[in-house]
């Protein structure tokens, strides 16, 4: 335990986010509105040997297993993979919602604890109070103890950076599913948390609205850096998104799935949408999702011009 | 558009009302039914199909009143009546508020009480009685004890059931923002069950006029209960069918309260 979490430290420490990141915040504008003493710093993540079993009537079912990810610090990480996986699962690991059978997680080097207040969620549903109005439901997220009018100032800016400045008093029945899960990641963001997981954060919003969003996510990241978990279904929300797309699938007969596919995207943020790079990165995770990718039958070519990870 | 003066350029929305929402058919609908049975009895009584002597006409029920109102004890009647069903129905409802908290939020609570509640439950008003009369005598408190038992049941499994079943998704992402303990309850869990509360309490309003009647049975001397058996036994049926309407009355009308404020309750928080 010692060992491990003395090396998670040193791996921290030598990853160039840390600094980095936190130069880029104390420069920006958003620094200005964030709760005093709440700013954390972006935290490096660890996933050692994970397993999760679920119990069943046929005894247990292996859902994930062996999985090994270090993230650095204000890195983001996309999660790809089919449905039923154990995406979702292994975020709510990351974020001490759900414990692990084997293996450990870390944040900063530290167990992660049962719900960890380092971290923030955004669940794959929207999960608002019913009884609070949105903008209520978004100061659910502000960090313990921040005060009054810098949380007011905080949820307003939020609101109005996921464009619901004119829904603040509503209530969630009154908007529609798009708006309640942007609410939901405005109360994420809300935390100013080091470790942001995001389930599926886009997944009921219109296509034109997604590229927004996922321009404000970066935007967000940007000025207020954390490290990112991301679990998409979308293959070019992930290129577009991530420095490194993690794929999860089955291997073999074994139950429980691993890591099938590790991709570092090229390029720094915000990248080309239309970039030919992206696209040949995209068949690659299209094909390791299963996907036939209907390519070659035109003609066009399919070598690979990008090593694959590692290098 | 030309409607109001101060509107901008949006045209107030004015959704046609059904017809079933409006409010006088809402009032004329629920007042048909009374109205044609109070036309029957008044028919069926004065026509000699059925002696007076067992259906006393609605004139004679309410000449009974009047000479009640004249010998100055029928607001004593309706207000000890009244009296002892709030008192009873607070203490009860509080008590069931609470024990019903403790057995919907912990394992614990629920493990070492509701085996015995639910036995409990299951006892009929009437067989607390001579218990009751027994070692609390024939006062008040036997009286008003025996509403706190009535209006503590509906009111405990209500909340118990209602804080069992709140949304788990809800409760866990509370805890992922970070709230736990007496902070998760205002937060989420409170809230969440404020509804179901309200038609708890509403049931246990109910439980405690029925109960009341049953505490008036022994060693009242006031009351609408003790109107209602004093009567039968002296033979004053007209007086026995002026406590029947009279219940029926004051205990629609107290629950009418509740309504109001259990649909302001669903409005406000579900
Ligand atoms: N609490 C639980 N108890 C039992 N099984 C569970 C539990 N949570 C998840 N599972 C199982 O774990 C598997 C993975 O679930 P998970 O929600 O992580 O999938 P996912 O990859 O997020 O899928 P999707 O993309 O559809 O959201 C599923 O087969 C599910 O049945
Ligand atoms: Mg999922």
């Amino acid at each position: 335990m010692t060992a491990a979490s003395a090396t998670a430290r040193a791996s921290s420490s030598s990853t160039p986010g840390t600094p980095a990141a936190g130069a880029q915040a104390s420069g920006t504008v958003s620094s200005g509105a964030a709760p005093a003493g709440a700013t954390a710093a972006a935290a490096p993540v660890s996933l050692r040997g994970i397993g999760r079993a679920f119990a069943s009537q046929s005894g247990a079912r292996q859902v994930l297993r062996d999985i090994d990810l270090e993230i650095a610090a204000g890195e983001i990480v996309a999660i790809l993979g089919p449905s039923g996986c154990g995406k979702s699962t292994l975020l709510r690991i990351a974020g001490g919602l759900d414990q692990p059978t084997q293996g450990t997680a870390l944040i900063d080097g530290e167990a992660v604890r049962p719900f960890d207040p380092r971290s923030a969620v955004g669940f794959q549903e929207p999960r608002l109070l019913p009884w609070r109005t949105i903008e209520n439901n978004v100061a659910l997220g502000l960090p313990r103890g921040t005060a009054k009018a810098a949380g007011r100032e905080q949820v307003a800016r939020l609101l109005d950076l996921v464009g619901l400045a004119d829904f603040a008093g509503h209530r969630p029945r009154e908007v529609s599913g798009g708006m309640a899960q942007r609410t939901s990641l405005a109360r994420a963001l809300a935390r100013n948390p080091a470790v942001l997981l995001l389930d599926e954060p886009f997944g009921a919003l219109d296509a034109l609205t997604r590229l927004k969003m996922q321009d404000l996510l970066l935007d967000v990241h940007a000025a207020e850096p954390a490290t990112v978990l991301l679990v998409t279904h979308d293959v070019d929300e992930a290129l577009q998104l991530a420095d490194r797309v993690i794929l999860l699938g089955h291997e073999g007969d074994t139950p429980g799935a691993v890591v099938t596919q590790t991709i570092v995207v090229p390029g720094h943020r915000p990248r080309d949408r239309g970039s030919a790079e992206l696209a040949e990165l995209r068949g690659r995770l299209l094909d390791g999702l299963g996907i036939d990718r209907h390519g070659s039958a035109r003609g066009i070519e399919t070598t690979t011009t990008i090593p694959h990870y590692p290098y | 558009m030309s409607a109001s003066p101060t509107s901008t350029l949006v045209a107030p929305v004015r959704e046609r009302t059904k017809l079933t929402s409006r409010r006088w058919f809402v009032f004329v609908g629920g007042a048909l039914i009374p109205v044609a049975i109070l036309a029957t009895w008044q028919f069926v009584s004065t026509n000699g199909i059925v002696p007076v002597s067992q259906l006393p006409s609605p004139e004679m029920v309410w000449t009974a009143m009047i000479d009640l109102m004249q010998r100055g004890i029928f607001w004593h009647h309706i207000a000890i009546s009244t009296q002892r069903v709030v008192i009873g129905f607070s203490i009860g409802a509080a008590l069931g508020l609470l024990v019903g908290a403790i057995v919907g939020l912990s394992k614990l609570g629920d493990i070492l009480l509701s085996p015995t509640l639910g036995a409990l439950r299951a006892v009929p008003s009437l067989a607390w009685l001579p218990l009751l009369i027994l070692w609390l005598k024939l006062g008040e408190e036997s009286k008003i004890t025996l509403i706190v038992i009535g209006s503590f049941f509906p009111v405990y499994t209500v909340v118990a059931g209602a804080l069992r079943h709140v949304d788990r998704q809800l409760v866990e992402a509370g805890r992922a923002f970070g709230l736990d303990g007496v902070r998760l309850f205002t937060t989420v869990q409170l809230p969440a069950v404020i509804p179901a509360t309200v038609s708890g309490l509403r049931l246990g309003l109910a439980q405690a006029w029925l109960f009341l009647v049953a505490a008036e049975l022994l060693g009242a001397s006031m009351g609408l209960g003790f109107l209602l058996t004093d009567s039968t036994n002296t033979g004053r049926l007209d007086r026995t069918f002026l406590a029947i309407v009279l219940l029926a009355v004051v205990g629609k009308l107290s629950d009418s309260l509740v309504g109001i404020f259990e649909r302001w309750a669903v409005r406000r928080w579900a």
